[in-house]
C-alpha cells in the first residue's frame, strides 16, 4: 500500500477513506495525506485527556528483526540495551545514534524472543532509518524486515482500554492484563500498552485489510478521531519528544534530557555513537531541553528565540496548551538554566516560566 | 464551502465590515479566514479611542495553528471592542458573523471595500 509507486505525489494510509469520511481536513504530513483535525483539535484533545480518542498512526513503519544475531545486532544499533527485555511483548524506548552520537531516529523495540525483535520508527525517516539500519547490519545474522503492510492505530485516554475491549472481540483475553510498556498478540494483532499521549491506552498494530472495519468498531464503542493536530498538543503536555524538533542527526540524547535511554552500564556493548557519547560526557555537555509556561497572552511557537541569564536558546516545540489554557514549550537552553526567561515573540519580548516536563500526565496538570 | 454574508462588505484581507447606519461600524474576520486558522486560543484587542491608519495592523487574532494581524479597512477610530472574546475567543470560530465580532469602529467613509460577491469571487 504504501511505497507501492514512486510517481504517486502523497501517500494515503488504509484510513484515508475513513478520515474523508469523517470530515478530516487532511493535509500534507511528509508526503502523507493525514487528517490534520476532524472540526476542532482542541476538542480532539480534550476527548482524549478526559475520555477517549483514536489516532491513523498506519504512516509510521513497524520492522522486524530476526535471526541468531538479532540481540547482538540490536544491541550494537541502538542506544539502550535490549538486554532490560526478558519477557515477550516487553518494550523499550530508544534511539539509534550515528558515529558522532547524533540521533538517527528515536524508536520502541518490542522483544518478541533472543531472535526475534520488533521495531516502530517514524514516517518521515523511515527511508533513512532502513538504510542506515541494512548498513549497519552487514555482518550480522539478522534479517531486518520492513512491515509495510501493518496499518497502526493508537486508542489513547483513561476510558481507552475499556473501549478497545468493547469494540475488539478476544483482545481482553491478551491484553486485559497487560502492563504499561508491554504488548500481546492475537493472531495478526499486535496491542501495545503505549503511546504518545501522556494518557492510558493501546498502540494497536494490525493488518492493512482489518483497519478500515477495526476503526468502525472503535467508532461505534465511541471512540472518536483526532487528527494530527491533537497529537502534537497532548505529546508536547505530556513532555515527549519529537524527532526532528527536541533531536535530530546533530543533536545527542544527552542535550536531549534523553539520557535515560542511554545504557553505558555494560562497558563491553560498543553501540554505534558511544564514543562520542562518552567523549561528550567527559567535556560537558551544554545545552539541554526545558519546558517553559507563558503566563500571559499569546502562543509560543517553533524556533523563537529564548533568552536566559546563562544564553541565547531556541524554542523546539512551541504551542497552546488547551488542558492548562496557557502557551507551553520545549526549548533548547544553556545547561543549567532555572527560573524564567524571555521568548522573542512578534518582535516583543515576553516573560516566561521555566518547569521540568510533563506539564501533564493522566489528565493532571504537573507544573 | 465557507459562508458569505450579502449584508456586509469584505477585504482582501478576510476581515468584514458592517455598516451600523449610525456613522459607526463593526468588524470581525470572515468564516473562510476562522476556518483556516483552526482553533482561536487568544484575541489582541485595541482599547477604546485608539486610533488607527488604513491597513495598520491593530489587532492579533492566534489560532492553535499560527498568530495572524487583523488590517484596519480605512482610517478608523475605535468605539469598542468584543471584550466577551478575552474569555471565549472561540466565538471566532463559532459565530465570527455574530457573537464574534472583533470591533466597531467610527470612519469618515469606508471606501474600497468589496462587495459579497466580489469577495466570494476571491475564495475560489
Amino acid at each position: 500500500m504504501k511505497r507501492t509507486s514512486d510517481t504517486q505525489q502523497s501517500r494515503r494510509t488504509p484510513l484515508y477513506q475513513a478520515h474523508v469520511d469523517a470530515q478530516g481536513k487532511m493535509v500534507d504530513f511528509g508526503d502523507w495525506e493525514m487528517p490534520l483535525n476532524y472540526g476542532s483539535q482542541i476538542e480532539e484533545h480534550h476527548q482524549v485527556r478526559t475520555d477517549a480518542g483514536m489516532f491513523d498512526v498506519s504512516h509510521m513503519t513497524t520492522v522486524d528483526f530476526k535471526g541468531a544475531q538479532a540481540k547482538v545486532f540490536l544491541q550494537t544499533l541502538i542506544a539502550n540495551d535490549v538486554d532490560k527485555l526478558k519477557t515477550e511483548g516487553k518494550a523499550l524506548y530508544s534511539c539509534m545514534l550515528n558515529e558522532s552520537g547524533g540521533v538517527v531516529d528515536d524508536l520502541i523495540v518490542y522483544y518478541i524472543n533472543d531472535e526475534d525483535y520488533r521495531m516502530v520508527i517514524n514516517a518521515g525517516t523511515t527511508e533513512k532509518d532502513i538504510a542506515w539500519i541494512n548498513a549497519q547490519a552487514q555482518g550480522f545474522d539478522v534479517s531486518v524486515e520492513p512491515q509495510f503492510d501493518l496499518a497502526m492505530i493508537a486508542v489513547q485516554g483513561p476510558n481507552a482500554r475499556a473501549k478497545v475491549f468493547e469494540a475488539m472481540p478476544g483482545v481482553e483475553e491478551v491484553a486485559g492484563e497487560l502492563k504499561p510498556f508491554n504488548a500481546a498478540s492475537l493472531g495478526g494483532l499486535f496491542i501495545a500498552r503505549t503511546g504518545y499521549t501522556g494518557e492510558d491506552g493501546f498502540e494497536i498494530m494490525l493488518p492493512e485489510k482489518s483497519a478500515e472495519f477495526t476503526w468502525k468498531m472503535l467508532l461505534e464503542a465511541g471512540v472518536k478521531p483526532c487528527g494530527l493536530g491533537a497529537r502534537d498538543t497532548l505529546r508536547l503536555e505530556a513532555g515527549m519528544s519529537l524527532y526532528g524538533s527536541e533531536m535530530n542527526d546533530e543533536v545527542s540524547p544527552l542535550e536531549a534530557t534523553l539520557t535515560w535511554t542511554v545504557d553505558l552500564t555494560n562497558e563491553d556493548r560498543r553501540f554505534v555513537g558511544r564514543d562520542a557519547l562518552e567523549e561528550l560526557k567527559e567535556k560537558g555537555v551544554e545545552m539541554t531541553i526545558v519546558g517553559l509556561v507563558l503566563e500571559g497572552k499569546g502562543v509560543i511557537r517553533d524556533h523563537q528565540k529564548v533568552v536566559t541569564s546563562l544564553g541565547d536558546g531556541e524554542v523546539t516545540s512551541g504551542t497552546f496548551s488547551p488542558t492548562m489554557g496557557k502557551a507551553i514549550a520545549l526549548a533548547r537552553v544553556p545547561m543549567g538554566t532555572t527560573g524564567s526567561c524571555e521568548i522573542e515573540m512578534r518582535n516583543k519580548m515576553v516573560s516566561a516560566k521555566i518547569v521540568k516536563p510533563p506539564f501533564v500526565r493522566n489528565g493532571k496538570v504537573l507544573v | 464551502m465557507s459562508e458569505v454574508r450579502d449584508d456586509r462588505q469584505y477585504t482582501e484581507t478576510h476581515e468584514w465590515i458592517l455598516d451600523n447606519g449610525d456613522g459607526t461600524f463593526t468588524m470581525g474576520v470572515t468564516d473562510h479566514a476562522q476556518a483556516l486558522l483552526g482553533d482561536m486560543v487568544f484575541v489582541e484587542l485595541p482599547g477604546e479611542g485608539d486610533e488607527a491608519s488604513h491597513e495598520d495592523e491593530f489587532c492579533v487574532v492566534e489560532s492553535v495553528k499560527a498568530a495572524s494581524g487583523v488590517y484596519a479597512p480605512v482610517d478608523l477610530e475605535v468605539v469598542t471592542a468584543n471584550e466577551a472574546l478575552d474569555d471565549e475567543p472561540e466565538l471566532l470560530n463559532s459565530s465570527c458573523y455574530d457573537d464574534g465580532w472583533l470591533v466597531k469602529f467610527k470612519a469618515d467613509n469606508i471606501e474600497g471595500l468589496m462587495s459579497a460577491e466580489d469577495y466570494t469571487d476571491t475564495l475560489d
